[in-house]
């Protein structure tokens, strides 16, 4: 495997790693649930996006052909998590999860 | 003849393609496995799928896809420099969306797509009044935020599916 790859794969996993690390401190340092549900969806698109890519390319590098495995987990996590967000949106509103602002009952039905 | 062979072309390919990439289009048999796949789970799977519009304009949904991939990675950023930041000067909303869209399978497709940009996510479309509930991370200016979705990603998918 020569240099450039290996440079490619660190960084995406690198980049990855970040965007899924930030989602995380998003869950801990924002005030209530529908902020909160701002940063898992941040860190399945792009962080699960960065590091699928960088075994993609690792994969298609080390190995003979391409690999595209990763396609079908990028496609398959794109869309799901926003199923899975309206769910736990949707579940909140129906018990009524405390909110910081004021405006949840023009939303609520 | 042919339209009743495969009644839902797009959904064969589609078949196809994630069926060549889970097995990593290794071999024939494997790609002709596909094929045969792809030309009979949409038979038995016939009951199931709503009445989706036809994909009227195939160019510019991938000019789209590609315009929403980027918006991801932008949305991403900014979102992230939020999250960072001081947390006490956001200014999170929910928003309420008036669609022009009447079509359960394209406001699905538009929900997820304001789910997937960072920032947004939706959370319940009202059919009887077809307005989208999301809810913003950070929005000083709501209307901004509904012209934006509306004219950045409404009209675009109204044209591609024609509704």
């Amino acid at each position: 495997m020569n240099l450039v790859i290996e440079f490619v794969v660190a960084s995406l996993i690198l980049l990855g790693a970040a965007f899924a690390l930030l989602g995380s401190v998003g869950l801990a340092r924002l005030p209530d649930f529908f902020t909160r549900l701002h940063g898992p969806t941040k860190a399945t698109t792009l962080g699960v996006g960065a590091m699928v890519l960088a075994s993609a390319v690792y994969f298609t590098a080390t190995q003979q052909g391409f690999s595209l495995h990763e396609i079908a987990v990028m496609v398959f996590l794109f869309i799901t998590a926003p199923v899975s967000a309206h769910l736990l949106a949707k579940a909140a509103l129906h018990r009524s999860a405390p909110e910081c602002s004021e405006e949840i009952d023009d939303a609520g039905k | 003849m042919m339209r009743r062979l495969i009644p839902r072309p797009a959904l064969s390919l589609a078949l196809f393609l994630l069926w060549a990439a889970l097995t990593n289009a290794a071999s024939l048999g494997a790609l002709l496995l596909g094929g045969l796949l792809a030309l009979v789970m949409p038979f038995v799977t016939r009951r199931f799928w709503p009445d989706a519009p036809r994909l009227a304009r195939p160019v510019v949904a991938l000019k789209f896809a590609a315009r929403v991939a980027w918006d991801m990675l932008v949305a991403n950023w900014a979102v992230a420099r939020r999250v960072v930041g001081p947390v006490a000067s956001l200014s999170p909303a929910f928003v309420e969306v008036p669609l022009d869209l009447r079509d359960p399978f394209v406001a699905t497709i538009l929900s997820s797509i304001v789910s997937l940009t960072p920032g947004t996510v939706s959370v319940d479309v009202d059919r009887d009044r077809w307005v989208l509930h999301l809810h913003a991370l950070d929005a000083p200016d709501p209307d901004a935020l509904v012209r934006v979705i509306k004219l950045r990603y409404e009209t675009p998918i109204r044209e591609i599916f024609s509704c």
